[in-house]
């Protein structure tokens, strides 16, 4: 077994801007399979401690994978998932939108052949595979701007299809209130059970149109595990959800135990007087994820 | 529980006695031959009916879709081997068992009730890898020996050899046992006690 060391792109300038971009992302690519946040490694490692018998056997192979992916450069999981990328555009620095999702894309496709990656993405009728990670519409780009911000901010989630096949919405009515929220959530959760490789993280989108229910729940698996939503009434959602949801036994890989998530996190936007969407993204327990800051002078700074 | 004495060794292929004797909750590693198939795998055993050269009796099934990278003597190396959610190939276990002659199915997320019917009847249990591991269960892949249908690539038929493979869990065994069902049940009946916890009042349906 060879490891693929990754060669990062630390710098850049206008004139190689998205030459580089493309190069970022292969990195980037590589990094999220092969380098897990701290936040889930700490999430782990607290787990480990917390269970006993076999549940604490299956949270010991998972601290081993993360130690052997370290060690050999090797993916965590050998679902490469499907590239999903939150770009925020510091309104002071200068890209042309365009160029730059190219780039992200093309950056996905050279870091599969590259480091010899399972092409996971087809067309979603002929099941046709192009062996680049790529297609139609994939990877996804979510693209924010930042008034004032000097910087490009790029972070990729390669989701992975165990978990991202549980994924539930449901158009609430009002009159369900916050109790159907929070009754939808856990039956999402027991409905899941071992199939997103519990412990999880669970994402509730709240309000919005159904398409932006569905992303906000989505974005909220980004969140580092331990931050709490900044608004009061959102974070004691979060926190009585996450502790019923470790009441009911699901456990590390859905076997049993404690742990069947490290963090519930929700994310909202207003929404239409008759209306009460709740959406559920679940992320597996490796919560893969990476980031590259570009910013004014040219450096480029990557973190989770 | 097996946590007490360490994981079982046990070697390929499987024989019946040893089969009928692994209970749920047992802990294992393997060496010897474990078989790597996924959908398009079965789909080609027994919705199309094909065969390959190759005893499969008493083997091991694998539920994965590896990565691997061609060497130039036409061999491969295992990039990232993992394992995949069982349940899509539910519906393949009991031909798996009686028509392959297969032991042992390994996989994730476990499989169903009718699967659990089909260890039970022809002497099979199912055996649980932790999900997401993948690095770590690549290293104990030896040597890929043999690629089947190679059409189908990455989902042939793959002949891996491995040694100290797991730790494997018995999940599912030939007395019709089922963690799946019995953690599912329990989490079922701990939701009316969750629902009281946060406020919500749930009318008989």
């Amino acid at each position: 077994m060879t490891s693929s060391t990754t060669e990062l792109t630390t710098t850049t300038s206008a004139a190689t801007l998205y030459e580089d971009l493309a190069e970022i992302s292969s990195a980037l690519y590589k990094k999220a399979l092969t380098d897990l946040p701290p936040d889930v490694r700490g999430a782990v490692s607290a787990a480990q401690n917390r269970e006993s018998g076999l549940a604490r056997r299956r949270l010991d192979v998972m601290v081993n994978a993360i130690g052997t992916s370290d060690r050999t450069g090797i993916i965590v999981c050998q679902d490469t998932g499907i590239c999903v990328f939150f770009v925020r555009i510091g309104t002071e620095f200068a890209v042309n939108g365009a160029r730059l999702i190219a780039a992200l894309r093309d950056g996905i496709a050279r870091a599969t052949v590259r480091y010899s990656l399972r092409s996971s993405i087809v067309h979603p009728l002929t099941r046709e595979n192009d062996q680049s990670n790529t297609g139609r519409g994939v990877p996804v780009v979510h693209v924010d701007f930042v008034d004032g911000a000097d910087n490009l901010d790029i972070l990729l989630l390669p989701k992975g299809s165990g978990s991202e096949n549980m994924s539930f919405l449901k158009m609430l009515t009002p009159a369900d209130g916050q109790a159907g929220i929070k009754k939808f959530v856990l039956d999402s959760v027991v409905a899941a059970g071992p199939k997103p490789c519990p412990p999880t993280v669970v994402g509730i989108g709240l309000g919005g149109t159904a398409d932006e229910c569905a992303a906000l729940a989505k974005r909220a698996t980004l969140r580092p595990i331990g931050e709490p939503h900044p608004e009061p009434e959102i974070a004691e959602l979060e926190a009585g959800l996450l502790e019923a949801i470790n009441q009911l036994g699901v456990g590390p890989q859905g076997l049993g135990g404690v742990t069947t998530s490290f963090a519930v996190h929700a994310e909202y936007a207003y929404t239409h007087i008759s209306m009460n969407p709740v959406a559920v993204n679940i992320q597996c327990w490796r919560g893969e994820r990476a980031r590259a800051t570009i910013h004014a002078d040219g450096r480029v700074e990557y973190g989770y | 529980m097996a946590t007490d004495t360490g994981p079982k060794r046990l070697g390929t292929p499987l024989d019946s006695e040893t089969v009928a004797s692994l209970r749920v909750g047992d802990e294992l590693v393997i060496d010897g031959v474990i078989w790597g198939v996924r959908d398009a795998t079965l789909i080609r055993f027994f919705d199309e009916g094909r065969r390959v050269p190759a005893d499969l009796r008493g083997g091991i099934f694998l539920h994965t879709a590896p990565s691997v990278r061609r060497r130039p003597d036409s061999g491969f190396d295992p990039v990232s081997v993992g394992t995949t959610t069982s349940m899509r190939m539910d519906r393949f276990t009991r031909s798996c068992l009686a028509e392959l002659g297969i032991a042992a199915i390994v996989g994730k997320g476990g499989l169903s009730d009718e699967s659990s019917a089909a260890f039970r009847e022809h002497n099979g249990v199912y055996l649980s890898i932790v999900g997401g591991a993948a690095s770590v269960q690549t290293e104990q892949i030896e040597q890929i020996e043999d690629v089947f249908w190679p059409d189908l690539m990455p989902e042939c038929l793959w002949k891996f050899r491995v040694r100290d493979f797991g730790p494997l869990f018995v999940t599912m065994d030939s007395t019709g046992a089922s963690s799946y069902r019995m953690v599912g049940e329990q989490a079922e009946a701990r939701l009316a006690a969750a629902y009281r916890a946060l406020g919500i009042e749930v009318s008989d349906e």
